[in-house]
């Protein structure tokens, strides 16, 4: 491989985990816009979500099945994710943030924590379960295999650069999701309200908006995105794992951070960045430093830019 | 007026006596064995509830600077390294390297707002991590670096096999320890991170220098931790792997604090108790008597008490949170109603 060529394969890589992780990005931003909460827990929100496409894929024997019927497959997976990751932001929201509404900032976050930490010994029961896609349940802690089902092949044919369905399947995901989201942040009837309750909670209570309810949903919206999310990424990286969420979550807030927490297209700049960021260090720093590169950014963004890249004084939220 | 001990020095009584008991128990215990997690817990939680509970600055990377005591005190005392300065020496140098280590982080980033802070402190726990492990020309990688000197003091050398020895002396040092924070507690400078943990605006405007106040909250702490890391690292003879200083100590001792009583000193040793009582005792005996009974094990992940770890820590968080928000010891000193 040419050096051009190891460069545009490594951005392919990077890209295609950026979008993935923009997706996560975006739940961490939405509620982040909404309640000021850094929600620790949806990188947890999201391993879980893989979990739950890895039983359904055991569950139902997708393995076996013939190979367009698993792209049906691969759709029952993501909307169970997502419907399920969805919910479980929004019961984390119900039980754990609600009731700490007027509570400190900082009470919140601990809140969000220890949300996470029982996320985790979740994930970690989960893999133990005797399936034969978890191994059998021996091992609990261990990463598990997760099925290669789009199929493999380059679709540039015989160049040395390698774009491979899994690819395409990130993008077609992924970007109507996107697509779809800013739409209803910005014409529907919900997303004003999402918008009015992010500006001055107060105030949207007394024109009449159910702030708990408007709450309640941008934590299932963004949990759905993650749970989206999830299954993308099982299906391109092909190994999951329970503490994975800890690693996707910092991967995915830094993102946010980035591109300015509380903005949608910088949710998404930040995770195409931090994308290729990961992809480029993989291949010229070395691997064993790229979560120190990562959190280095983190760390100078909070420091020299604290409103990201898109971020401005008058930001938009949510 | 009649002196009534208060509850510190009844917890510390408690404690110099607990080793006596092994006298009355059928086989051996090793009950001091087991408590020196506590003592040692107990420092850095103490650390931590400088910066947290003092000064209201959350700080999630405190196991970094526990390892950078740790680090720093293998260096200057493992026979392995030219310096070679032993024991007490290495162990007081721990202080100004993590007050030094806690100014670097704490200069930048002090200024930011509280959930930045945390974070920025949870990425340089991760960063010291990896740079621990990979800069393994220096600090031996995975492998930790081993062995280092044990203590001594007036001719009695303290080897691995003194339980007692070594229990009298961390429970020495923690008695320093609480000793010197008390005293911070009611300074002046205690005074200001309450004040700025209240209300830090109205701080300002009464002449207190914001800046420099949480510095020095951020600083000490580090420094605490640090020792606390020096302390370890004697007892186990070893800093033992990177990872021993990861997110999950620095949550650890969040919970000690916030279960026990955020910004109380008594609150804190109780959370310690409890907490590493949970987790390093509870825990590790129910696994061990599990296993005896041939349950356990790889067999079934539910029935390792080990892999309830973070659930309980989680669970003591947001309960603690939600029920007792100021701890099952709060502090005795007025808190505004938030």
């Amino acid at each position: 491989m040419q050096d051009y060529e190891v460069f545009l394969q490594q951005l392919i890589t990077g890209l295609s985990n950026g979008m993935i992780i923009a997706l996560v990005a975006l739940g961490y931003t939405m509620v982040y816009g909404i309640i000021e909460l850094i929600n620790f827990a949806h990188g947890d929100v999201f391993m879980l979500g893989a979990f739950l496409a890895l039983t359904l894929l055991g569950a139902l024997g997708m393995e076996a099945w013939p190979s367009h019927w698993q792209l049906a497959g691969v759709a029952i997976m993501l909307l169970a994710s997502a419907g399920f990751c969805g919910c479980l932001n929004w019961s984390l929201d119900r039980v754990a943030y609600r009731p700490l509404r007027r509570a400190s900032k900082l009470s919140l976050l601990v809140s969000a924590i220890g949300c996470s930490f029982i996320c985790t010994n979740l994930g970690l029961f989960w893999g133990g379960m005797p399936m034969e896609v978890f191994a059998g349940g021996v091992a609990a802690a261990a990463p598990k295999d997760f099925p290669q089902l789009i199929p493999q092949f380059n679709i540039l044919g015989e160049s040395a650069i390698r774009i491979v369905p899994a690819d395409v399947a990130v993008l077609v995901v992924t970007v109507p999701l996107m697509i779809a989201l800013v739409y209803l942040v910005k014409r529907t009837r919900l997303g004003r309200a999402m918008r009015a309750v992010a500006q001055d909670a107060t105030a949207a209570a007394l024109m009449g908006i159910p702030v708990d309810r408007v709450i309640g949903i941008t934590f299932f919206i963004g949990g759905a995105l993650g749970g989206f999310a999830s299954v993308v990424y099982a299906l391109y990286n092909n190994t999951i794992g329970f503490q994975m969420g800890y690693r996707a979550g910092m991967d995915a807030f830094t993102a946010a951070v980035l591109g300015g927490i509380g903005s949608l297209p910088g949710a998404v700049l930040g995770g195409l960045t931090i994308g290729c960021v990961r992809a480029m260090s993989d291949q010229y720093v070395e691997t064993r430093w790229t979560n120190t590169i990562v959190f280095g950014i983190l760390i100078l963004i909070l420091i020299f830019r604290p409103s990201g890249l898109l971020g401005s004084t008058r930001r938009e939220k949510v | 007026m009649r002196w009534r001990p208060g509850p510190i020095v009844c917890i510390l009584g408690i404690a110099a006596v607990l080793p006596l008991i092994e006298l009355f128990l059928p086989q051996p215990a090793h009950v001091s064995e087991a408590v020196r997690g506590v003592f040692l817990y107990a420092i850095l939680a103490l650390g931590l509830n400088v910066v947290t509970g003092y000064a209201g600055l959350l700080n999630l990377g405190i196991a970094a600077f526990m390892a950078i005591g740790a680090y720093a005190f293998a260096i200057l005392t493992c026979e392995i390294y030219p310096f070679q300065i032993g024991f007490w020496p290495g162990l007081l140098l721990t202080l100004p390297v993590g007050a030094l280590a806690g100014f670097l982080l704490g200069a930048p980033t002090l200024r930011l707002r509280g959930d930045y802070l945390a974070i920025v402190t949870l990425g340089f726990g991760e960063i010291v991590q990896d740079v621990l492990k990979n800069l393994d020309v220096v600090t031996k990688g995975t492998q930790g670096i081993n062995p280092v000197p044990a203590p001594s003091l007036g001719g009695t050398m303290w080897t691995a096999e003194d339980e007692y020895k070594w229990y009298y002396l961390l429970l020495a040092l923690l008695i320093v320890v609480i000793l010197a924070i008390r005293n911070l507690e009611r300074s002046r400078l205690g005074r200001a991170w309450f004040s700025i943990r209240e209300d830090e605006l109205a701080s300002r405007s009464m002449g207190i220098r914001v800046e420099r106040i949480k510095m020095l909250a951020f600083s000490a702490a580090a420094a605490i931790a640090a020792f606390a890391g020096g302390l370890s690292t004697s007892v186990l003879s070893s800093t033992g792997e990177p990872s021993n200083y990861d997110f999950q100590v620095s949550i650890l001792a969040l919970c000690i604090v916030i279960v026990g009583g955020i910004g109380s000193i008594v609150g804190v040793l109780v959370g310690a108790l409890v907490m590493i009582g949970l987790n390093s005792i509870v825990l590790v005996k129910a696994t061990a008597v599990l296993e005896t009974m041939g349950i356990g094990g790889q067999s079934n992940v539910l029935l390792s008490p080990n892999n309830w770890k973070y659930l309980i820590f989680g669970l003591a968080l947001v309960l603690a949170v939600r029920l007792k928000p100021h701890g099952l010891v709060p502090p005795r000193i007025e808190r505004r109603a938030t």
